[in-house]
């Protein structure tokens, strides 16, 4: 039997001094950039903090293919659209090894895919905007894959191993999305006045709302501190937006495009670009679920689960009937 | 019929049942059944649509007209596609999917391995990239035929609907016509009749692995190899040229 601290009469006091002595063993661990495995002890608060963190993360990739996903059967050219399938299906894999990272915490694909479809896991807020254009997906691969590109380097490094590998693999992955998104941007504004506005309308549509994927400010979010102790994360959300702002700036220059921030201005003192201030507003609005695609995108999803059911149960109920067979003939 | 058009015709029914079944499957993505799925059906249309890039490209080249693989995919008309019309049946739910891609890659299978030996080099050289490819899709669709076919009741009762909706679909693909005849006399296309043979030898024991019934013998439908189609393709054609349609003078 599980003695539960605190909730016996027992030896409390020992459970307790032991659980002190095993989070200080843990901390010093981490202290000492010593990786946390599968098997190690971890305090329960970390375990879990890590199954929110990684299965948001997973539920953002799969959630994250439908926008772009919408402009598949539409890529302009053969090229364009083996480019984007591949970009799409990367995306799927990275779904596939951060579920595999959070197994190994405990959490089932089932249980993290259940809870996001009851509405009770989020994943990233950006994926609640439409894609309208062919920019978009330019827009996309230059600004939200950049953005997520700047999060996910640091979580290179994470305490935890199984996710510390699995994010290597991404950003790597992550990293070539994001070039072939401002090659799809280079294109369209090297091209037609019409691909040009296109490509304008994209940035302005997307913009804030990639800014906003850093999380609210340092001041209001809710588990910076816990989670820079454990080294879960290694930066905070304000410090990794203004190295966005600060490479994205001159791209946009590049490209010839202005982003819809009258106050983005390079400062020298400071030696970043000052920018203007983000509406949180909507930040909460549309994590909350009224974004302009929050219905359809977990609609989506849920449908396609469901109507997978059948399929899945047949590959089950096949695999048991094979080992039955092989059984059979031992 | 000279030699130049039936080697035109033949590379774009190489190249569209490559380019429609590999648009088809894009539909699915972000809509599978599972993980795993999402993977497996990006893989098959990667391929197809690869293939399909070499096969017009060529086409382009044969015409002698300008048009290249783009032109050729996203500004034709309804009237000048020739793939079957198996490949552009919708995608149904997955069964119905997956019994298109087997009865598809049953036949893609043994024609590409027979075009390796094909007298034009270029052909030659596309279908030795190409079957291994087409080996790895029919092992995968016929793995998933035998998986619903023997999974659960439902399951098999759903493929072996889609399985006779979907056969009389087949025929065309082993019906000779000109272009064929024109090219066999010369080595260039396969000889359909032997193609067919390896099809009919895979499908039957596919089916019977998967319980399913093989379809009784009826009415074929036909039309696609020349360009005429069912009310499916118009849809496909209007998503997939949208764009170069709307904005014909932009480069992408
Ligand atoms: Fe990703
Ligand atoms: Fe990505």
């Amino acid at each position: 039997m599980h003695i539960q601290p605190g909730h016996t009469g027992g030896e409390p006091t020992r459970s307790a001094e032991a659980l002190a002595e095993l989070e200080q063993a843990f901390q010093e661990k981490i202290d000492a950039e010593i990786k946390i495995e599968p098997k190690d002890w971890m305090p329960e608060a970390y375990r879990q903090s890590l199954v929110r963190q990684i299965s948001q993360h997973a539920h953002s990739e799969i959630v994250g293919m439908l926008p772009e996903g919408n402009w598949l059967t539409r890529a302009p050219s053969l090229r364009r659209k083996l480019i984007l399938l591949a970009k799409v299906q990367d995306e799927a894999g990275h779904g596939l090894y951060l579920y595999s990272a959070a197994e190994t915490l405990g959490a089932s694909r089932e249980a993290l895919i259940e809870a996001l479809h009851a509405g009770k896991a989020k994943y990233s807020s950006i994926f609640n905007y439409p894609t309208l254009t062919w920019a978009d997906v330019g827009a996309i691969g230059w600004l939200v894959d950049g953005a997520a590109l700047i999060n996910q380097i640091p979580l290179c490094r994470c305490s935890y191993g199984p996710y510390a590998r699995a994010m290597r693999r991404i950003c790597k992955e992550e990293s070539f999305h994001q070039r072939q998104g401002y090659e799809i941007m280079l294109v369209l504004c090297r091209g037609t006045a019409a691909q040009k506005r296109m490509a304008q309308d994209a940035l302005e549509r997307w913009w804030w709302p990639s800014l906003m994927m850093f999380g609210p400010p340092d001041a209001e979010s809710s588990h910076t501190q816990q989670s820079m102790r454990w080294k879960i994360k290694r930066h905070t959300n304000d410090a990794l937006r203004q190295k966005f702002v600060d490479q994205s700036v001159p791209q946009a220059d590049y490209l010839g495009l202005t982003p819809p921030d009258p106050e983005l201005k390079w400062n020298e003192q400071i030696g970043h670009y000052d920018f203007g201030a983000i509406d949180w507003g909507e930040f909460w609005r549309v994590l909350k679920g009224d974004g302009p695609c929050n219905r359809e995108r977990i609609e989506a999803r849920r449908r396609a689960y469901d109507e997978g059911r059948w399929v899945r149960e047949a590959a089950l109920a096949f695999g048991a009937k094979q080992a039955r067979r092989a059984h059979g003939a031992e | 019929m000279n030699q130049r058009q039936a080697l035109y015709e033949y590379l774009l029914r190489l190249g569209d049942n490559a380019l429609i079944l590999g648009q088809r499957l894009t539909e699915w993505i972000g809509h599978a059944p599972a993980l795993e799925e999402e993977l497996g059906s990006a893989n098959v249309a990667l391929d197809l649509i690869g293939q399909a890039r070499g096969w017009l490209a060529y086409a382009g080249t044969v015409e002698g007209a300008g048009r290249d693989e783009d032109t050729l995919a996203l500004q034709r008309d309804v009237l000048d596609f020739r793939n079957a019309l198996l490949l552009e049946q919708p995608n149904g739910h997955y069964g119905d999917t997956i019994a298109r891609q087997y009865l598809f890659d049953a036949f893609h299978y043994p024609l590409l391995e027979a075009l390796r030996g094909c007298a034009d080099q270029h052909i030659a050289a596309i279908a030795a990239k190409s079957y291994k490819e087409a080996g790895y899709h029919r092992r995968r669709s016929a793995e998933w035929m035998v998986r619903l076919g023997d999974g659960t009741a439902e399951s098999h009762a759903k493929l072996q609907r889609s399985v006779d909706t979907l056969w009389p679909y087949t025929g065309e693909l082993f019906t000779p016509d000109e272009v064929d005849r024109t090219l066999q006399s010369l080595g260039v296309a396969a000889d359909l009749t032997a193609v067919y043979q390896t099809w009919d030898e895979d499908v039957a024991r596919t089916l019977k692995t998967a319980t399913l019934q093989r379809p009784q013998a009826g009415w074929m439908q036909s039309g696609g190899k020349q360009g005429r189609h069912s009310e499916q393709l118009g849809y496909i054609l209007a998503q997939m040229q949208f764009l170069p349609r709307a904005y014909p003078d932009a480069r992408w």
